[in-house]
C-alpha cells in the first residue's frame, strides 16, 4: 500500500515489551529459561504464597537501564516500584509489580531510516516490570478445565513506551527492526517474536481533512500481533477501517472512546475486544515491600561505559571510516557484532571496504545461509578472506572463477594463493593481448556487430565468447566488455 | 512460683546448671495448656509429640556437651501469621485452612537456630485485623485475668498464652498495636520494634509498610533477650535493615541518667478511662522518684492517626488478601458458574466479616477519582505524624502515655461497632505510622483486677533505650511479678 496516496494522515504509538535477558526472575531466584515443562521454573515467590517477600534482581535493573540509555532516555535517579492490582487467574499474586509514575527512564528516541528519510521517534518512557504466567485453555469446546502455568510468572519485562511519532507501515517496521537490532546488540533481550520476548501492541488512529476541518478518529489499542510484519498490516489494516468507518458513523477521538482490538492474522482483519472506559481500574500504588531503587552518578557511568558502540554509531563510522554507501553500512550492521567484525577485519587487510562489503553481503552471506552456519564458526576466517580478495584484485579474476576458488577455501584447509594457483589463476592478462583477441572476435563476427549496432545488447555475448573461449574462460569479465565497447565505438 | 510461671533468664539458669530438662520444662507447659487452655483458647495448635521431640533433642545436644543457642529448650509460641514449614499456618482464616506452607518464617528460622522449642500455633484475630482476638474464625480466646473479658488483639492468642503461663515466651505482630494492646490487656511485656528491624519473611502480610514482628514476655530482660534473637537483616526482606544487633541484655540494668521523658498531652485527653490516666500518671511519678524529668511534648496530629491508618492499612490490605482467589491455593468454593464467580464465591465464603470489611475499605480508598482525596492524603498526613514524632525525640529519650484508653473490655462489648473497636487502638497506631519503636508493659490494675499498660516509644533503632527505661520501672514496682489465678 503506498503511504503517500492515502487519504489521511496515519499516527501510531507503539507499546513494546522485551524480556531482559537475565538468567533469573524479576523477585527471585528461579530461571527464566523457556520452554520448560509446565510449572517448574517456580517457587513460592513467583507464585505468590502468602508471606514471602520479592527481592529485586540487580541484573535486570542493570539491562533496563542500558536499553534506556540507548534509547537515548533520561534515567530517574531514584525510582519506585507500584502494584498494579487486577484479578486473572495466570497473575498469583492479583497484582503485577510495575512502575507507576516515576518510571526509571523517560524522554528518550530511537532514530530510524525509511525511503522517506531519517526521523527521530520519540520515546515517552521506559520502565520494569514482572511478566504474567501463561493460561492454556481448553479448546476441544467440551468445557474442560483451564491450565495456568507459571514458569514466565515473574520474568522481568522492560516496557518501552512510543510517542505517537510513527506515520507509515515502513516507519513501523523499521522501529521495530531498530529496536530489535539494538536491544540484541547491547544484549538486553533476544527479542525473539515467536517465544514472545518480544511483543508490541499498535495504538493506531487517523487524521484528514473532513468538510474544512481536520478530524482524528478513535483510538484503537491493536493486539495478538506475533510479528514485525503482522504489527505493519494491522496498522495498515486498521487506518483504512478507521477512515471508513468515520465515513458510517462520523464518531471522533474523545478521551474515553479508546478500544482495545485483537489482530486476526490469518484473516487480516481486527477484532474489537472491549472499551477502555469499561477496562480495569488498576488501583495503583506504591509497592511497599521493595525499597526504592537510588542510582548514583558512579552506577549510571557504569552502564553507560557497559554499551559498547550502538548500530546507529557503527553505520554512522561505516559511512565516515570506510567510505562505505549508506546501504551497505545498514545491511552489515544489521547482521549483528560479530559480523561487523569480521568484515572489518576483512575490509583492513584487503585495504579496499567496498570489495571486503560486497563479499560479506554477498558470497560469505550466501554460504552461511546455504550451510546454516554462523560466523563464529565460519572456516574461512577475515585473515584467509582478505589474502582471497588481495589476488582476486591483482590478478583482476571474474566472479564466476572468484567464486569457485572461495569455495575451495572453505571446503580445504589450502591456503587462498594454493587455491588460486591450482585453479590456474595466477594469470595476468597484458590489456594488448586481450585487445587482439577482442578484434579477433569483432572481424570474425559481422552479424553480432550489426545486431549491437541495431540496439541488440544481448548481442555482446556472443562478441565476448571467444575471447574468453581463447583464455579458458580466465578473462577477466569486466575488462573484455570494456575493451570490446571501446572497439565497438571506434569500428 | 510454679516452674512454669518463671522467666526466661530464670528457666535457663535452673537448665544450664542441671536442674531441669526440656523436656520436663516442656512437659510443664504442656500440663498449663491441657489445664488451662479449654477456658482461655490461646492456642490454634500445640503439637505435643513435636514439642517433645524437639525438647528431646535439646537434651540430647546438652548431654552431648555440643553449644547450645541462646533459648535452648525455651518453649516460644507463635502467632499463627508465622509461618512454619509443612505446618498448617492458618492466619485463623477459612480461606488458609489447610495451608501448609513451604518455607519456615525467618523469625521462626533464628528461634530454631537458637535452639528454642516451637510451642503452637496462636489465636489471632483473622489475618491480623482487630483488637480482640474475637475476629478469628475458629475461637475467642478470653483474658487470663477475667474470662469475660477479652484478650485485646489481634496478637491475642500470643498475650494470653505467656500471661496465662502457657508458654513463657511468644512472638506476635504489630501493625497498629497488636502486640502492645494485647501485651498491655494481659498484663505482660509487648514490644514493636522499628520498622525494619525484624525480617517480615515468612509473616503473612496485613499491611506490610506497618507490619512487623516483635517479642511478647513476662519481663523486660526476655523481652530483650527475645528481641536479639530476632531482629536483624535478612536479604529475603529487603525492608529489613542492614544494621547490627545491639547486645540489649546487657546493657538492660544500666538506669538511663537525665532521662527525659516526653508526655503528650494528647494521650491523656476525653476518652481516657480515668483509672487507667492515674494509673499512668502514678508510673511517671516513679520515674520522676528515680531522677527521669518529665516534659511535656505536643504531638498535634494524633487526632488524624485512626483516620491515616484506616487509609493505609486497608489499601494496604485489600491488595496483599488479593491472592487469596481459590485458583492456586487456599479455600475455593465448590460450586460456581464462571471464573468471576470462582474468585467472589470462595472470598465470600473464606473471609470473615472484617476481613470483607477491610478489603472494600482499601479497595475504595485507591480507586480511581478517591486515590488524591484517601490514600495520597493519608501519606502526606503520615508524613506529618512521624515530623511530630521527630520533633519530640528532639526534646526527650522516650514518649511515655497508656497503651489504651481503657483496659480490656468485655467479649462481644464492641464487636457490632467497628469504629469504636477502631478507637481502642487511637494510642499505638502513630507508632506503627512513624516506624517507630513501642513498648507496652504493666504498670498497674484496675479495681476489678484487670491489667493496666504504660506504653513507652522510642524513636527508630532506640530498641537499647526503651529497654532500658522499662527496666527502670520494673526494678521500682514488681508489676510483671504479678500473675494472674487461673
Amino acid at each position: 500500500m503506498s503511504q503517500t496516496t492515502a487519504p489521511y494522515r496515519l499516527v501510531v504509538g507503539l507499546e513494546v515489551h522485551v524480556q531482559l535477558l537475565t538468567k533469573s526472575k524479576l523477585f527471585c531466584g528461579c530461571t527464566t529459561q523457556f520452554g520448560l515443562p509446565p510449572n517448574t521454573a517456580t517457587c513460592p515467590i513467583c507464585i505468590g504464597m502468602p508471606g514471602v517477600l520479592p527481592v529485586m534482581n540487580r541484573t535486570a535493573f542493570e539491562l533496563g537501564m542500558k536499553a534506556a540509555l540507548a534509547l537515548n532516555c533520561n534515567i530517574a535517579r531514584h525510582t519506585k516500584w507500584d502494584r498494579k492490582n487486577y484479578y486473572y487467574p495466570d497473575l498469583p499474586k492479583n497484582y503485577q509489580i510495575s512502575q507507576y509514575d516515576q518510571p526509571m527512564s523517560y524522554e528518550g528516541y530511537l532514530e530510524i531510516t525509511t525511503e522517506a528519510g531519517t526521523k527521530k521517534v520519540g520515546i515517552i518512557r521506559a520502565h520494569l516490570e514482572e511478566d504474567a504466567g501463561k493460561m492454556m485453555h481448553d479448546e476441544s469446546g467440551r468445557g474442560k478445565e483451564s491450565m495456568v502455568d507459571l514458569n514466565r510468572a515473574g520474568t522481568p519485562l522492560l516496557e518501552i513506551v512510543s510517542h505517537p511519532h510513527i506515520s507509515s507501515g515502513d516507519e513501523v517496521k523499521a522501529y521495530l527492526e531498530e529496536i530489535r537490532l539494538l536491544l540484541r546488540e547491547i544484549g538486553v533481550s533476544d527479542c525473539e517474536m515467536q517465544e514472545g520476548s518480544l511483543r508490541v501492541d499498535a495504538n493506531v488512529n487517523v487524521n484528514f481533512e473532513h468538510e474544512g476541518n481536520t478530524v482524528a478518529t478513535p483510538i484503537v489499542e491493536v493486539k495478538n500481533v506475533n510479528s514485525i510484519r503482522a504489527v505493519e498490516r494491522a496498522v495498515q489494516y486498521e487506518a483504512q477501517r478507521q477512515f471508513d468507518q468515520f465515513h458510517v458513523d462520523h464518531i471522533v477521538m474523545n478521551p474515553t472512546n479508546k478500544v482495545t482490538a485483537k489482530w486476526i492474522d490469518d484473516q487480516g482483519r481486527t477484532e474489537v475486544l472491549r472499551r477502555k472506559e469499561e477496562a480495569a481500574d488498576y488501583r495503583y500504588f506504591p509497592e511497599p515491600d521493595l525499597v526504592t531503587v537510588e542510582v548514583d552518578d558512579a552506577w549510571l557511568e557504569r552502564s553507560k561505559n557497559s554499551l559498547g558502540e550502538l548500530p546507529s554509531q557503527k553505520r554512522e563510522r561505516y559511512l565516515k571510516e570506510y567510505q562505505l554507501p549508506a546501504y551497505d553500512a545498514k545491511q552489515l550492521v544489521l547482521q549483528g557484532h560479530a559480523f561487523c567484525d569480521y568484515f572489518e577485519q576483512t575490509a583492513k587487510a584487503v585495504g579496499d571496504a567496498k570489495l571486503a562489503s560486497n563479499w560479506c553481503q554477498n558470497q560469505v552471506m550466501q554460504l552461511m545461509n546455504d550451510r546454516g552456519l554462523e560466523i563464529k564458526d565460519f572456516s574461512v576466517t577475515s585473515d584467509r578472506l582478505a589474502s582471497l580478495l588481495v589476488l582476486i584484485k591483482k590478478y583482476n579474476i571474474n566472479m564466476a572463477r572468484s567464486k569457485d576458488a572461495f569455495v575451495q577455501l572453505l571446503e580445504t584447509n589450502d591456503t587462498a594463493e594454493a587455491i588460486i594457483k591450482k585453479l590456474g589463476l595466477d594469470v595476468t592478462f597484458d590489456p594488448a593481448m586481450l585487445r587482439d583477441l577482442v578484434k579477433k572476435s569483432i572481424a570474425g563476427n559481422a552479424k553480432a556487430v550489426a545486431d549491437v549496432k541495431a540496439g541488440k545488447g544481448k548481442a555482446i555475448d556472443a562478441l565476448m565468447g571467444p575471447v574468453m573461449k581463447e583464455t579458458k574462460g580466465k578473462a577477466p569479465m569486466d575488462l573484455v566488455r570494456q575493451i570490446l565497447q571501446e572497439e565497438l565505438q571506434s569500428a | 512460683m510454679e516452674l512454669h510461671q518463671r522467666t526466661v533468664s530464670e528457666l535457663l539458669n535452673e537448665m544450664e546448671r542441671g536442674a531441669l530438662s526440656a523436656v520436663e520444662l516442656a512437659r510443664s507447659f504442656l500440663n498449663t495448656v491441657k489445664a488451662h487452655d479449654g477456658r482461655v483458647k490461646a492456642f490454634l495448635n500445640v503439637n505435643e509429640e513435636s514439642i517433645l521431640a524437639q525438647a528431646q533433642a535439646v537434651d540430647a545436644k546438652r548431654q552431648r556437651g555440643e553449644k547450645l543457642g541462646r533459648l535452648a529448650g525455651i518453649p516460644v509460641a507463635l502467632k499463627d501469621n508465622l509461618c512454619l514449614k509443612g505446618e498448617v499456618t492458618t492466619c485463623a482464616s477459612k480461606i488458609l485452612e489447610r495451608f501448609k506452607p513451604p518455607y519456615t518464617a525467618h523469625v521462626v528460622e533464628r528461634l530454631q537456630q537458637e535452639d528454642a522449642i516451637l510451642f503452637g500455633k496462636c489465636n489471632l484475630d483473622e489475618f491480623a485485623m482487630g483488637s480482640s482476638t474475637e475476629n478469628s474464625a475458629y475461637q475467642i480466646t478470653s483474658n487470663p485475668w477475667n474470662s469475660e473479658y477479652t484478650s485485646g488483639g489481634s496478637s491475642g492468642g500470643s498475650a494470653a498464652a505467656v500471661a496465662a503461663s502457657m508458654a513463657p515466651l511468644a512472638l506476635g505482630s504489630d501493625t497498629g498495636g497488636s502486640i502492645r494492646q494485647p501485651a498491655g490487656f494481659c498484663g505482660i511485656v509487648g514490644m514493636k520494634p522499628t520498622y525494619g528491624r525484624v525480617s517480615r519473611y515468612g509473616l503473612v502480610a496485613f499491611a506490610s509498610s506497618l507490619d512487623q514482628i516483635g517479642p511478647l514476655s513476662h519481663d523486660i530482660r526476655d523481652t530483650a533477650l527475645l528481641l536479639e534473637v530476632i531482629a536483624g537483616h535478612d536479604p529475603r526482606d529487603t525492608t529489613s535493615v542492614n544494621r547490627p544487633v545491639p547486645k540489649y541484655t546487657a546493657s538492660l540494668d544500666d538506669p538511663i541518667t537525665g532521662l527525659t521523658i516526653g508526655v503528650p498531652n494528647e494521650f491523656f485527653q476525653k476518652g481516657l478511662d480515668p483509672e487507667v490516666e492515674q494509673t499512668v500518671r502514678t508510673a511517671l511519678k516513679v520515674y520522676e522518684s528515680c531522677g527521669a524529668k518529665l516534659k511535656p511534648v505536643s504531638l498535634p496530629n494524633t487526632e488524624y492517626a485512626v483516620s491515616v491508618y484506616y487509609i493505609v492499612a486497608t489499601a494496604e490490605a485489600s491488595s496483599n488478601l488479593a491472592r487469596y482467589d481459590g485458583v492456586h491455593y487456599g479455600h475455593r468454593a465448590k460450586q460456581f458458574d464462571s471464573m468471576i464467580h470462582m474468585y467472589s464465591r470462595s472470598r465470600g465464603q473464606g473471609f470473615g466479616n472484617e476481613v470483607q470489611r477491610r478489603i472494600m475499605l482499601g479497595t475504595y480508598a485507591l480507586s480511581s477519582g478517591y486515590y488524591d482525596a484517601y490514600y495520597k492524603k493519608a501519606l502526606q498526613v503520615r508524613r506529618l505524624i512521624k515530623n511530630d514524632f521527630d520533633a519530640a525525640f528532639s526534646q526527650c529519650d522516650v514518649v511515655m502515655g497508656p497503651v489504651t484508653p481503657t483496659a480490656a473490655f468485655k467479649i462481644g462489648e464492641k464487636s457490632s461497632d467497628p469504629l469504636s473497636m477502631y478507637l481502642s487502638d487511637i494510642y499505638t497506631i502513630s507508632c506503627n505510622l512513624a516506624g517507630i519503636v513501642g513498648m507496652s508493659m504493666n504498670c498497674g490494675m484496675t479495681k476489678s483486677g484487670l491489667p493496666i499498660g504504660l506504653q513507652i516509644l522510642g524513636k527508630e533503632f532506640d530498641e537499647e533505650k526503651v529497654l532500658r527505661t522499662g527496666r527502670m520501672f520494673e526494678k521500682e514496682t514488681g508489676w510483671h511479678l504479678k500473675r494472674p489465678t487461673l
